[in-house]
């Protein structure tokens, strides 16, 4: 992939659920791109349709019409998928949710590194790489444990070093932070926009924490299926009312 | 990197209570195949072992085992003559319950006919084989009986000489072997008191005949033993066994033997047909349908376990999917688990077994043949158990990872 393509590329995106009564239309002709080296901030109110926009594009939840075109090439035409998901999930593609979903039999390096050999790396590589990582994130020293006797927050940057553990060339987050204190949130933020300016990678990632606006190149908000670009600085903290 | 073990390490007390489980039905399934063979070889063992061409018995019965055949002793000469025949000897068999020490004593009398035949084929294991011609027996261990212990049957007692090893009749029952006029003896003990009313009938028969005026010494034979009164049969044994000389053609002496209108014929190989086919058969189809059943509810319970095992992760293998997971190794997953679980079952299957079925009170034979079949049967079902769970495992989508 070159620079001058964009990492995605989504043209009108429609996504209806159900249908008749319970019709709901979570995606309302969304358009937008990201280019390669670029960090942007998806926000938005509850059922806006953040998640759906992402999980489209990451191939999980295909669109009900419109296309989306990842590092120039067409994966979705509508619903059809014009490529093979699983492959290209997995070459170019690095998930975050807000849930960590590790694997509960394996431990934290196992689940980082079975992500690496899924993709055909050696085991020792994949184990290197996977130190690598935890090492960046400060849990190195709880590689060899099982996620359940783990933190939520040491839970969640073995999610993220399991997401940037093959290089991809997007990498989507769905409130990453949410679990994390506002240091490590921060320095998860951070993560991202350096594997973004380092590897050239698209990052797209959904948050509440207006807190680490700053760190993104761009930030766009999500109302009722229909998305627009905001200035970050113009997206200033709320305050919630005071409790009466 | 092996998923399947590491979840089992995981789950490891789950796991190993359910192969507890599946292992002690797989015994059951693994004794039941050697009750079945159990049943056949108590069945067949006296034809197999005593060492005989033809049995002949009462004519057009499928005796001795199967139904009531009587033949005289008097036939064991008669046979003797024929040419070709090497030995005859009466085979005398039933079973006797009685009280020994304040304890039932459940015994198959086996007559041997002395002095042709003293039990010199016997499995010994201890002591001889019989020396004298009366109150002497070699019984089976399985009776509990110790070596030069003296058991009262009827009006003798009888020293154990000698001690067989698996040495059991159709039912079950522990063999004990005695000369011909002794198993008759125990077998037609009469208490003394009906034999002086036996005699009493016989003196007013004669009387009331007139044979006592016309002949008044046959009044004196009336009180002798049944045995020495003409006109009265003689003891009788259930078959006579015959034995050929080395060179003479069977189907000869068949033919000769087939002519005499009082007996019927049946060869060793025939015999154990018999029982085969006639008292065991039922048994054995019982034992057969309940295996298959059993066999059927542990694919079942295993499909079930597989099942339940795959709901438990059915997020891991959308994350796996999500990660872009194969599905061989999703499938690998599954169908190793399956079979980790079938072989170790199947271990604490044979393990239980062997130190549980000799404990039963009959005989549970477990042959190689079974368990390489079993083996089969348990490979077949883990990996058609495990379908039920793969096709879970293929249904998952990758975006129930969000759910
Ligand atoms: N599987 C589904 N079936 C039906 N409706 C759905 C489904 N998933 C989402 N929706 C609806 O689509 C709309 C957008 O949902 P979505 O999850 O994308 O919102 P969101 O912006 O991610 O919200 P949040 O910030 O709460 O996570 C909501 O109205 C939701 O109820
Ligand atoms: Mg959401």
């Amino acid at each position: 992939m070159t620079r001058s393509v964009p990492a995605i590329e989504v043209q009108d995106l429609r996504k209806v659920y159900g249908s008749g009564n319970t019709e709901v239309v979570a995606l309302d002709g969304a358009t937008f791109a990201l280019a390669q080296g670029e960090i942007a901030a998806l926000l938005g109110p509850s059922g806006a349709g953040k998640s759906t926009l992402l999980t489209a594009i990451g191939l999980i939840n295909p669109p009900t019409s419109g296309r989306v075109f990842i590092g120039g090439r067409l994966v979705f035409e509508g619903s059809r998928a014009a490529v093979n998901v699983r492959t290209f999930r997995r070459q170019f593609i690095g998930y975050v949710f807000q849930k960590a979903n590790l694997i509960p039999f394996l431990t934290a390096r196992e689940n980082v590194q079975l992500c690496l050999e899924i993709n055909g790396a050696s085991p020792r590589k994949a184990r290197q790489r996977a130190m690598e990582l935890f090492e960046y994130l400060g849990i190195a020293e709880r590689a060899s444990n099982l996620p359940h006797m783990l933190s939520g927050g040491q839970q969640q940057r073995v999610a993220v070093a399991r997401a940037l553990a093959n290089r991809p060339q997007l990498i989507l987050a769905d409130e990453p932070t949410a679990a994390l204190d506002s240091f490590r949130g921060r320095q998860v933020m951070e993560l991202f926009r350096q594997v973004a300016r380092e590897q050239g990678a698209g990052v797209l990632v959904v948050t509440h924490d207006h807190r680490s606006l700053d760190v993104f190149d761009r930030s766009f908000e999500m109302i009722d299926g229909k998305l627009a670009e905001a200035t970050p600085t113009a997206a200033a903290p709320t305050e919630a009312p005071a409790f009466p | 990197m092996n998923l399947a073990i590491r979840d089992v390490r995981h789950n490891f007390a789950r796991f190993i209570l359910t192969v507890l489980g599946l292992g002690m039905l797989l015994m059951i399934v693994m004794g039941m195949g050697g009750i079945y063979r159990g049943l056949i070889e108590d069945a067949t063992l006296l034809v197999d072992r005593i060492d005989a061409d033809f049995w002949v018995v009462q004519r057009d019965t499928r005796g001795p085992f199967a139904e009531v055949s009587r033949v005289p002793l008097l036939l064991e000469d008669r046979l003797r003559s024929v040419e070709g025949v090497a030995g005859a000897r009466a085979f005398v068999s039933h079973t006797i319950q009685r009280e020994h020490r304040g304890l039932p004593l459940r015994v198959g009398v086996q007559g041997l006919s002395w002095p042709e035949d003293k039990g010199a084929w016997l499995p010994i294991v201890q002591g001889r084989p019989l020396a004298h011609p009366h109150y002497e027996m070699v019984a089976d261990e399985l009776l509990g009986l110790g070596l030069g212990e003296k058991v009262a049957l009827g009006k003798d007692t009888y020293t154990v000489v000698g001690l067989t090893r698996a040495m059991v009749g159709q039912g079950g029952d522990g063999l004990a072997f005695f000369t011909v006029s002794d198993a008759l003896a125990i077998q037609n003990d009469t208490p003394g008191e009906a034999i002086r009313l036996e005699r009493e009938a016989r003196r007013v028969r004669a009387d009331e005949n007139g044979i006592a005026s016309t002949n008044p010494g046959l009044l004196e034979m009336a009180d002798a033993p049944a045995a020495s009164i003409p006109a009265v049969a003689p003891s009788q044994a259930s078959a006579i066994l015959v034995s050929l000389e080395p060179g003479a053609d069977p189907q000869e002496v068949a033919n000769v033997l087939n002519g005499w209108t009082d007996i019927s014929v049946h060869t060793t190989a025939g015999q154990r047909d018999l029982l085969l086919t006639g008292s065991v058969d039922k048994a054995r189809r019982q034992i057969g349908l309940f295996t298959a059943i059993l066999v059927t509810i542990s694919a079942i319970i295993m499909a079930l376990i597989l099942y339940t095992l795959t709901l438990d992760k059915v997020h891991d293998i959308a994350m796996l999917k999500l990660m872009g997971a194969r599905n061989t190794m999703i499938l690998g997953l599954i169908v190793q688990q399956a079979v980790m679980m079938g072989a170790l079952g199947y271990g604490i299957a044979y393990y239980i077994g062997i130190w549980l079925f000799p404990r039963f009170p009959r005989r549970v034979i477990v042959v190689e043949s079974d368990l390489v079949l079993l083996a089969v049967i348990v490979l077949f079902i883990s990996v058609l158990s495990s379908i039920l769970g793969i096709a879970k495992a293929m249904s998952i989508q990758p975006n129930e990872v969000l759910s």
